[in-house]
């Protein structure tokens, strides 16, 4: 594969998850704290493995979300693991942040399927 | 954040990092691989731990300052890998910026830095006519009459060095006192550190006993060590009992602003109402104007003021109020030199840079393939600008560091010049503003010669760099259009820095050439006042007789006389005429007062042109005589013998004898017209000034001559012998200065330059060793390559002189106000200045051009 095209199909993946990466993360916290480990295995499983997580993205989202007060973070002990990792837990100030992000995502998912499928709408 | 916080936080991220990689691994051997391919397949999954680090970290706030902090390390690294290549960029970048700030300093201290007094953009500097003093009379009439000024003050111009002797306490020493009127330290806003300043009482007491004085900061803590007990004390001045009143602040310099060059000890009231003080234009003015007046205004309403008083009073000296404002008076006359100055300062750094830039090119030239590596790991474009960039400022900042020591002790240096007589120059200091100026140049010097090789470096596709960093060729090429331009413009500018200091090197030496009217080499000067007051005409000549032939016998001396005022040094004017002649009141002649005793113009050198000079007969009982210099006797009587010739003066006086002009305000202006009185038929003079011309050095008479005189006085001080060259010196002094920076600085642009073209002919002639090789292989002689080599030199020399010489023609004009006797467009000044570099270039480009001539053709080819 000539390193354009490699390059074209990681843009593909990643130009997605650029704004939208913050909102994923918040949401995978919504089920329970997790660590970097966790939230990026369990985005990547539930998308099919089609969003395949950079860790390059990953960890500076995670502290820019403790930066912002949407996620606080402590070493815990693993359950299944006899070791701590740290671990994310989402705020009340992060759950607010996740309804305005999906409320915002839908506007504009919404708004993307009118202009691209126009006659689903009608029908 | 603060850096506790950060290191904490970096430390957790580490951490994190280091466990989920090692839960990665676990997971990947849960699945079955071994330990070793596991790890591997948890790196592959989770990338660049590293660079995950960094853009992680770049979420926090300091990041910028971290990286910066990072780049300083590297850039400190990179200098210490080069030690030669740094040592020299901070000796240049240091040499540069040190001239740079210590002119600053004098410039900050002459020209920028507002006077130390209070409100001082208020003041006003009245003279009359081009530079004279005004009469007392017409200053208490301005003073009262004007509506312009909230006051006006005034000091007697007609004091000179050692006016008065102290003795009693100590060492008996002369003192150099200035009378000034009892508002004059109100007016400036200058309040006694110590004490208080005069009483309407001590204003209004004799000229010649002074009720009370003021001492100077300086001469307080150089005679008292400071002690502040000695204000209300009475020292013993002229043989009279003076009490001191006050101590002046250390920040009042009296002599800076006024009278550069000569040390003012105390000062006291003058007393305008008494008659015993000396007549004629005494006075110097200044004013300080009401809120709203302007000086043109003032000017308007001074000059209307002046035409009245004059026909009011057709008995005083004419007076033309010319106004000032103080600042300009005071620095004016400086300000067209520290201009030049600043302007070399300017060229030099510019200079400094061009040879910084091709130094770093160079540096740069070898960190290629590190700059394409870095770039291939994912540094952008501005990221490795800034990189760079920070190198060569923390190099310029090294060099500024090196600078400010310069400084320092630079304007220590110029501080205490007190032979140069500039104004303020004791001020001169490295204070808060110097050192923004040296940071302020130190990062626009880093960022001007750090900037190209930056853009260049920078700029190179990444896989070229990689490729093309282990070859020579061709970054030979893209250095070069870059590195030639550098080379010539550092010529181009050095030619005018030289060109501008041959200008003025030579009007210096026009202005020692120029013929004074005497002959200062081999004559000495010493106050000779007796100490007690001599009461009568009789006993004055008898004085003058017997310290003249004491003078006479002491051995070595030549010629003795005695005179009030010596050349250069003092000026007082009498309106003068020739007996049944009428003058328009607005012309009438004036004339330079002298008196003098006879041996005077032997001792000076002063030629006579025609008739007799004074001797020991004319004496009071004697014919009034009087002598004239050649303008004067031009300006009487045009056309006719002057000698034999009455003059109006105390009821006619004959002239005896012309003599030659003597240049009076120093070697630039000529001299005028100048009146001498024989000393034995008058009193009218405030000093006794002993001349002598000798045979030995001057400066080995002064023990000689203090044995010789002592019966005469055995309290006269011998300490103010002064050396008639030593006054000439101090005249010619300001040119001196400009003189010696600018020669410096052209200097050390000169060696810039040749080092710079030494630099990149050497580096071409490495660059193109192979081709030189081949060239040689294919039968080159040694000769043509040397040639070749000086001739591509020749080239960019005479570049850079063509375009600087071009430059210094169009600016050579702004320095016309500075020479004399030459002009700007000098031929002989240019073709030297072109000739020279030239020669330097070729000098400078010798060594690498042999080394080239002597490559061995088949071991160059084998360094391939």
């Amino acid at each position: 594969m000539s390193s354009m095209a490699k390059q074209t199909q990681q843009q593909q993946r990643t130009g997605l998850l650029q704004g939208t990466l913050d909102m994923l993360i918040l949401r995978t916290l919504l089920y329970g704290p997790a660590h970097g480990h966790q939230i990026g295995k369990h985005i990547q499983r539930t998308t099919n493995e089609f969003l395949q997580m950079q860790h390059g993205s990953l960890y500076p989202a995670l502290h820019r979300l403790e930066e912002r007060g949407w996620v606080v973070s402590k070493w815990e002990t693993a359950p299944d693991r006899n070791r701590e990792f740290k671990y994310y837990r989402l705020t009340d100030k992060g759950k607010k942040q996740l309804v305005v992000e999906e409320s915002q995502w839908k506007q504009m998912a919404e708004a993307v399927a009118r202009v691209m499928w126009p006659a689903a709408e009608e029908s | 954040m603060p850096w506790w916080r950060i290191t904490k936080k970096n430390a957790d991220l580490d951490r994190e990092l280091r466990s989920d990689l090692e839960l990665e691994e676990e997971e990947q051997r849960e699945r079955g691989l071994s330990s070793k391919e596991a790890r591997y397949a948890a790196v592959r999954a989770f990338g660049n731990t590293t660079l995950i680090r960094e853009q992680t970290q770049a979420t926090w706030s300091w990041s910028w300052l971290e990286s910066f902090a990072g780049d300083l390390k590297y850039g400190f690294r990179g200098m210490r890998r080069n030690v030669g290549s740094t040592v020299f960029a901070i000796l240049i970048a240091g040499l540069g910026i040190g001239g740079a700030s210590t002119v600053f300093s004098v410039v900050n201290a002459l020209l920028l830095r507002p006077l130390p007094f209070r409100d001082p953009g208020q003041l006003v500097w009245i003279s009359n006519g081009e530079n004279y003093s005004t009469q007392t009379e017409h200053y208490a009439d301005l003073r009262d009459q004007n509506q312009s000024f909230s006051d006006l003050a005034g000091w007697s111009g007609t004091y000179s060095s050692g006016d008065r002797e102290l003795t009693g306490t100590g060492e008996p020493e002369r003192l150099t006192s200035v009378p000034v009127t009892g508002n004059f330290f109100p007016l400036l806003g200058v309040a006694p550190a110590i004490g208080r300043s005069f009483t309407r009482d001590e204003t209004e007491g004799k000229y010649s006993a002074p009720p009370a004085m003021l001492l100077s900061y300086s001469f307080w803590r150089r005679r008292f060590h400071s002690d502040p007990a000695v204000v209300g004390q009475k020292l013993t001045l002229d043989n009279q009992p003076v009490m001191i009143v006050g101590v002046l602040p250390a920040s009042f310099d009296f002599a800076g602003v006024f009278a550069p060059g000569t040390p003012i000890d105390i000062f006291v009231p003058w007393p305008l109402k008494d008659d015993t003080k000396p007549h004629g234009n005494t006075m110097s003015i200044i004013g300080r104007l009401k809120p709203g007046a302007t000086v043109q205004s003032a000017q308007a309403e001074l000059t209307v003021l002046a035409k009245r008083l004059e026909s009011q009073h057709p008995d005083r000296n004419p007076v033309f109020p010319r106004l000032v404002p103080l600042e300009r008076h005071v620095s004016g006359q400086v300000r067209p030199a520290l201009l030049v100055l600043m302007c070399a300062v300017g060229v030099v750094m510019l200079i400094v840079c061009a040879n910084l830039s091709h130094l770093q090119l160079a540096r740069m030239g070898t960190r290629q393939k590190e700059m394409a590596v870095r770039s291939a790991l994912g540094a952008g474009r501005y990221r490795l600008l800034r990189q760079v960039l920070t190198e060569s400022i923390a190099l310029s900042c090294c060099g500024a560091a090196l600078g400010l020591l310069l400084a320092v002790a630079g304007t220590r240096g110029l501080a205490h010049l007190s032979a140069f007589n500039l104004p303020l120059l004791a001020s001169v200091r490295v204070d808060g503003s110097t050192l923004a100026f040296t940071l302020l140049a130190a990062i626009a010097s880093g960022v001007l010669f750090g900037l190209a090789p930056a853009l260049q470096i920078t700029a190179h596709n990444l896989r070229e760099g990689l490729q093309d960093a282990g070859r020579e060729s061709s970054a030979g090429t893209r250095h070069g259009w870059f590195g030639d331009g550098l080379v010539v413009s550092q010529y181009a500018l050095a030619c005018v820095l030289l060109v501008g200091a041959a200008l003025l090197m030579q009007s210096f030496l026009r202005v020692l050439d120029v013929n004074l009217g005497f002959r200062p080499e081999h004559a000495a000067s010493l106050r000779i006042d007796p100490g007690f007051k001599i009461p009568s005409q009789a006993q004055q000549n008898s004085f003058i007789d017997d310290a003249l032939h004491r003078a006479r016998a002491v051995p070595g001396i030549t010629a003795a006389g005695i005179s009030d005022v010596l050349p250069l040094d003092g000026d007082r004017g009498w309106q003068v005429g020739a007996q049944g002649q009428v003058y328009d009141k607005d012309h009438h002649p004036e004339a330079f007062i002298r008196i003098v005793s006879d041996g005077y113009f032997e001792a000076l050198g002063i030629a006579l042109k025609s008739g007799r000079a004074f001797t020991e007969g004319d004496r009071a009982s004697s014919e009034p005589v009087v002598m004239v210099n050649e303008t004067l006797a031009r300006t009487l009587w045009p056309g006719q013998n002057a000698v034999g010739q009455i003059v109006t003066q105390d009821g006619g006086r004959k002239v005896v004898g012309v003599v030659a002009d003597v240049h009076h305000g120093g070697p630039e202006s000529s001299g005028g017209s100048e009146m001498y009185l024989p000393m034995r038929q008058t009193g009218d003079y405030a000093a006794m000034r002993l001349v002598v011309r000798t045979a030995l050095p001057p400066d080995s008479l002064a023990a000689g001559i203090r044995t010789g005189l002592r019966p005469l006085d055995p309290n006269l001080p011998v300490t103010e012998f002064q050396t008639l060259q030593g006054l000439v010196d101090k005249v010619v002094s300001p040119r001196r200065f400009l003189v010696m920076l600018l020669s410096g600085f052209a200097g050390f642009a000169l060696l810039l330059a040749s080092l710079g073209i030494y630099a990149l002919i050497s580096y071409s002639v490495n660059e193109r060793t192979k081709e030189i090789g081949i060239r040689m292989a294919l039968g080159a002689n040694s000769g043509v390559v040397l040639r070749g080599v000086l001739a591509t030199t020749l080239r960019l020399a005479l570049a850079g002189v063509a375009l600087g010489t071009l430059a210094s023609f169009a600016l050579s004009k702004w320095l016309e106000s500075l020479l004399f006797g030459t002009t700007p467009a000098n031929p002989a000044v240019f073709s030297g200045v072109a000739l020279l570099l030239c020669a330097v270039a070729l000098a400078a480009a010798y060594l690498p051009a042999r080394r080239a001539s002597r490559i061995e053709p088949l071991q160059a080819l084998r360094t391939e």
